[in-house]
């Protein structure tokens, strides 16, 4: 494998957790339960596209293949989405939504810090960027993880449910495989291990605030990465895609 | 051969969209101009990722440009280093407030949980007696605030550091 070639993974990855995590919060608009949270979950996708966006014009670039974000946003199949089960699980009701994005920013926020001193420069300069939006993100989901965790029984149970859920769908944040090795030998993408010491101990802490516990039993899912989705997966394709199927090339 | 200075006051008369009193001048967004290649080039820095803004603000500099009889222009982005609100100009603060959104104050770190959230003076009556409404309000850039003492509920512009 070359160095453009895992370089091309890495971004794509990150590319697709983005645009499929900011895709998932899009279909919260309308639906919110107070409009202050129907704005604010809006505008972390959007701020997530926006990432996606930047992401995904980078991998093309590197490719090299006469793409851009786009084409590779709305064109591809599912086996060619590499993003991680976790993004493209069902909302679920708002507990369910705030697990999956606390646990998803808890994880930005300490990647990004690494990744902003990248020896690539322009990888460098997205995570610089994205880390100051990520920043609000993460505290917006830990406080609403620590007001439903340690706020009635109600809201307690279930975003306990909504944690023994989503758990299983962690360890694949942690995803690695030759092209990782190859461009943190390179030290242009951070130490996994490092970044999950700092997933771990913000994790454990928020929970402990909120009353939650992690789940004994650690049996974990995996293979967004290698492209094996679940079966929300195609749902979520068919309206992200739709437009570009039906009316190829079309522009706003 | 037009010089740079004028170029920059040209672009004084560009405002964002979404902000519609503060140029982009104000809104620190233009980072350079420069003639390189036999073309000038504007280099500019979305405020955020996602920003919906920065597109039409590239189409009303090419255009504004143009009226002014400058040409080739390109467009280029940057985002290193990204942008905060300390580049936003007093005048431009000062814009903000006359037109009800309050001007960015300093905060305090955001990783603190539950943080009090930072005292944002009301831009009608002043007073200090304001709460957060939420985060993120009617564009990614701006929180929702409401005063307590005239009871104005208004845009907060937000520190991004």
């Amino acid at each position: 494998m070359t160095k453009n070639e895992a370089l091309f993974n890495y971004t794509l990855r990150l590319g697709d957790d983005s645009l499929i995590l900011g895709q998932r919060l899009a279909e919260w608009c309308g639906h919110g339960p107070i409009l202050e949270e129907d704005i604010a979950i809006t505008n972390i996708s959007l701020d997530l596209i926006g990432q996606a966006t930047n992401l995904l014009n980078y991998a093309a670039l590197i490719e090299n293949k006469d793409r851009n974000a786009d084409n590779i946003a709305f064109l591809r199949l599912e086996k060619e989405y590499c993003n991680i089960l976790l993004v493209e699980q069902l909302n679920g009701d708002f507990g369910d939504t705030m697990m999956r994005q606390f646990l998803f920013d808890a994880f930005r926020k300490p990647l990004f810090e690494m990744l902003q001193f990248s020896k690539d420069k322009q990888l460098a300069a997205i995570a610089e960027k994205s880390l100051k939006e990520t920043k609000y993100h993460l505290k917006h989901s830990s406080e609403w993880i620590i007001r439903l965790g340690d706020g009635t029984e109600e809201s307690h149970q279930r975003v306990q449910n909504s944690l023994t859920n989503l758990w299983r769908y962690t360890d694949e944040l942690f995803f690695t495989d030759e092209s990782d090795t190859l461009l943190g030998e390179l030290e242009i993408i951070p130490d996994f291990s490092k970044i999950k010491e700092v997933w771990s101990a913000n994790v454990t802490a928020v929970f402990e605030q909120a009353t939650l516990q992690i789940p004994a039993n650690n049996w974990q899912f995996e293979g967004g990465r290698k492209g094996r989705h679940s079966e929300h997966m195609g749902y979520l394709l068919a309206e992200l895609q739709y437009m570009q199927r039906a009316y190829p090339n079309m522009e706003w | 051969m037009v010089t740079k200075e004028e170029i920059y006051s040209w672009l004084e008369e560009v405002s964002d969209p979404e902000v519609p009193v503060l140029s982009i001048i104000d809104l620190g967004v233009v980072r350079n101009v420069s003639f390189e290649n036999n073309s000038w080039q504007i280099t500019l820095t979305p405020t955020y990722s996602g920003c919906p803004a920065m597109q039409t603000m590239e189409e009303e500099i090419l255009l504004k440009l143009k009226e002014r009889g400058l040409s080739p222009v390109k467009i280029l982005t940057t985002l290193s280093p990204a942008w905060t609100t300390d580049w936003l100009s007093e005048n431009g603060r000062k814009k903000l407030k006359a037109y009800g959104i309050a001007p960015p104050e300093d905060e305090q770190d955001k990783s603190l949980l539950f943080s009090s959230p930072t005292i944002v003076p009301c831009p009608v009556c002043n007073s200090k007696n304001t709460r957060l409404i939420s985060q993120f309000g009617s564009t990614a850039c701006k929180a929702h605030y409401q005063c307590s003492a005239c009871q104005e509920p208004f845009d907060y512009f937000k520190c991004l550091k």
